[in-house]
């Protein structure tokens, strides 16, 4: 007798009616890959339910891994047994035995309306096996150390005692496409996990203006992502160059200005990736109030050069609020090493906190950027972040 | 030839020493530099160090890369002796440790710390209750090996560790040399502990100091900060690649091969204790590589030569630190007469013998007894 399987149970997907199917199909998608590197289990999914079949492997780092995915709201280890009372009352005798507890209870689902035994009865029935064949337990039906949980399903039972909880949120890929506009800060990351959480499959663009900026400032946006995809698997970088803009902006709009017409211009290049991409929004780490560029008036400004929808999951929190999120994701170490990046050179020292609109595009049009703006977009590097990135440098180590 | 003297030295697998080549004529950079060839060996040095983390089931801002053993040990007991001077000045080891053990701790004591060296029994165990009354208030630190060098005796770490424990004020270190890859050892409940590259495949001067998170050490070498402050210097980058992937291929043999090394001292002991005059320092505690035994009245260094012109490499263990420049200290120390102190022996084994070298190498062993005994017997 083992726990041979891991059940996991929906979160808000298994709220939906008709499009059920779409998100669990995207959901054993996800976990498939999530578990891509442990051969010889097996991914099954149901309407209510999926399971993972661990055919002998050790379930505890698997266990770990379906932390991360979104889409699940609870799993479980289980045990698989027939509709049978003599194997159920084993296996619950197992899960006890494994627990570490000293009062129980035992809960019986019947969905199988066929079986025989009531649920109640039955959990009479399994108490009782418990009681006679252990010493040291005893029965609390309102605080219990373990629940033993067994679900009589028309296919099988399953017989579970502890439960972990999930990722929550929807299923990755299972709300489309956003660009994240990632800056290496610590917020950005953040704003694109949250993203992830509701269902929503990630690119990723970053501005990058070398030789200003160097190599492991861009390495820094690699290895942010590569923590995002744990939540997503695979990940599109866009790296813009966007030195020409940058220092075009920095000669000839006033200084209080540059920082407004440097982020329009960002928006802008960042709709055009989404439109050839067939993306249908964008994603940013603003937080209200929090830097000059994060002003009502600002965001109008900026804002205004497209008609895109903008994602801002962290608009209403305080720094206080982000930094433990980052903290938990892990972006949090990767987000604070100290190298420059686009927003932080050519940086005005007083930008306008509120910039007027009329005023940014009068200033706006007395350059002609347009030239520069179709050159940054063709000299876009893209590269794909996949998870597990171990393969580098497996032959030297 | 035939090698036997592993615990000395190992010889370097050539997946190291080629790891190590292409790692010096292509990663060359400095990991501190910020350029593109510094880029690449800093994320080189950090994958290794994830590796490594991974390999020893630690988080890896608790791998520091050393120069080996000698390097670890004296990073760890001086860094906590000098760091945590304020707390106390007490130290506690055992009579047979290395002497970078040893040595360091001698050291301190002319600075005014004051040692506790625990006697161990006839096989070379440190008693855990001996340990417990030793401890004081104003103890620091307790520094044991997992596996004695010369008698191959392991000591009892985890009840160790679960005294140590108890005290919070307190450090345990542990100089896992002889140990890793052959014997297992949890790092749970260990502050420190030290490892060699040399002894398992690696290359000389390579090793790591496990330091759990958040302990503070005066550094032995202070400047640029690197390896987060507890060993300032430019990484030794091929160093650190190929002592972690000798820690790979090492630990992939120990799974592999479970028991062959203990069946091959088995094998060897049986038949040593077969043969008349040899005298087995042998007991249950005993790690699967290292085997030590007398031969009364025959001069250790002798039978090492004879040995070597039939094709065996072993060893003798004489430390330098005896007055006899024949004795073992250790033996000295488990309270063994000094006709087998004085003529000691040792076989230590890697992965790569086998059970025919060992039978040729009694079947040797046996006849250069014999002759000797005619002339020294």
């Amino acid at each position: 007798m083992n726990y041979d399987h891991i059940l996991i149970r929906y979160g808000e997907m298994s709220l939906k009616r008709n499009n059920r199917k779409i998100f669990v199909n995207q959901l054993h998608e996800n976990v498939r890959l999530k578990l891509h590197d442990f051969s010889g289990i097996k991914v099954k999914a149901n309407r209510d339910r999926m399971y993972i079949l661990l055919n002998g492997q050790d379930p505890e780092p698997i266990l770990d891994k379906c932390k991360d995915v979104f889409g699940i709201q609870s799993f479980s280890l289980a045990i698989k047994t027939d509709n049978e009372v003599e194997a159920i009352k084993e296996a619950a005798l197992y899960a006890l035995e494994n627990a570490h507890a000293k009062t129980f209870k035992v809960t019986t689902k019947r969905i199988d309306k066929q079986f025989p035994i009531g649920s109640q009865d039955m959990n009479q029935v399994l108490g009782g096996h418990l009681l006679s064949n252990t010493e040291g337990y005893t029965v609390n039906v309102h605080q219990p150390d373990v629940e033993i949980v067994v679900e009589i399903r028309p296919e099988a039972t399953y017989i579970t005692s502890t439960k972990i909880k999930g990722a929550g949120g929807l299923p990755v890929g299972s709300s489309g496409k956003s660009l994240l506009l990632l800056s290496g800060g610590i917020d950005s990351p953040v704003a694109g996990y949250l993203t992830m959480k509701r269902g929503v499959k990630l690119e990723v663009i970053h501005f990058h203006s070398p030789p200003f900026t160097n190599e492991r400032a861009k390495q820094k946006v690699l290895d942010l992502v590569a923590r995002l995809t744990e939540f997503g698997h695979t990940i599109q970088v866009h790296m813009v160059p966007f030195t020409n803009l940058q220092q075009k902006i920095h000669q000839h709009i006033p200084h209080g200005y540059s920082m407004t017409v440097m982020r329009r211009m960002m928006l802008r290049i960042s709709e055009a990736v989404a439109k050839q991409r067939q993306i249908l929004s964008l994603t940013t780490g603003e937080s209200l109030g929090q830097v000059a560029s994060q002003t009502m008036e600002s965001m109008h400004a900026i804002n205004a050069v497209s008609s895109y929808p903008v994602l801002r999951p962290l608009i209403a929190m305080d720094k206080g609020e982000i930094i433990p999120i980052s903290k938990e994701i892990k972006t949090y170490d990767i987000s604070v090493r100290p190298y420059e990046d686009c927003c932080t050179i050519f940086i005005p020292n007083a930008p306008k906190t509120k910039p007027r609109l009329e005023k940014v595009e009068f200033f706006e049009n007395q350059l002609d950027l347009e030239e520069d703006f179709q050159e940054a977009l063709q000299q876009i590097e893209t590269m794909e972040v996949t998870a597990n990135r171990s393969a580098e440098f497996q032959d030297l180590l | 030839m035939i090698y036997l003297d592993n615990s000395a030295t190992t010889k370097p697998y050539k997946e190291v020493l080629d790891s190590f080549h292409q790692v010096s004529t292509t990663y060359f950079g400095n990991p501190s530099s910020i350029h593109q060839l510094g880029t690449e060996a800093e994320q080189l040095l950090s994958a290794a160090k994830r590796q490594a983390a991974q390999l020893l089931q630690v988080k890896e801002e608790e791998i520091v890369f050393t120069s080996g053993g000698t390097e670890g040990n004296n990073t760890a007991i001086k860094g906590i002796a000098y760091e945590h001077v304020n707390r106390g000045k007490h130290i506690i080891t055992s009579r047979i440790e290395h002497p970078s053990v040893l040595e360091t701790c001698k050291a301190l004591e002319g600075q005014g710390y004051d040692v506790t060296y625990l006697p161990v029994d006839e096989v070379g165990r440190v008693s855990v209750s001996d340990l417990e009354k030793a401890i004081r208030s104003d103890t620091i630190l307790v520094t044991i090996m997992h596996v004695n060098n010369e008698i191959g005796t392991i000591q009892p770490i985890e009840e160790i560790a679960e005294v140590c424990s108890r005290y919070p004020k307190l450090y345990f270190h542990v100089d896992h040399v002889q140990g890793l890859g052959k014997v297992p050892l949890s790092l749970e409940k260990i502050d420190l502990c030290t490892m060699s590259g040399h002894k398992i495949h690696g290359l000389k001067g390579t090793g790591v100091l496990y330091i759990r998170k958040n302990i503070s050490l005066f550094p032995l070498l202070h400047g640029g900060e690197q390896e987060f402050g507890y060993r300032s210097g430019t990484e030794n980058l091929p160093g650190a690649v190929s002592f972690v992937k000798a820690l790979r291929m090492t630990l992939e043999k120990q799974s592999q091969d479970k028991g062959k090394l203990a069946d091959i001292r088995q094998a060897l002991s049986e038949k040593l204790r077969d043969m008349e005059g040899v005298i087995l320092h042998d007991s249950e505690h005993h790690a699967p590589h290292i085997l030590n035994f007398s031969l009364p009245g025959f001069k250790p260094e002798v039978v090492i030569h004879a040995i070597e012109k039939e094709g065996f490499i072993i060893s003798t263990k004489s430390a330098c630190s005896s007055k006899n420049k024949d004795e073992s200290a250790v033996l000295a120390a488990c309270g063994l007469p000094k006709d087998r102190t004085t003529s000691a022996l040792r076989v230590s084994l890697s992965y790569s013998n086998t059970m025919e070298e060992i039978h040729s190498f009694s079947l040797a062993f046996q006849s250069v007894k014999q002759q000797l005994s005619k002339v020294m017997g």
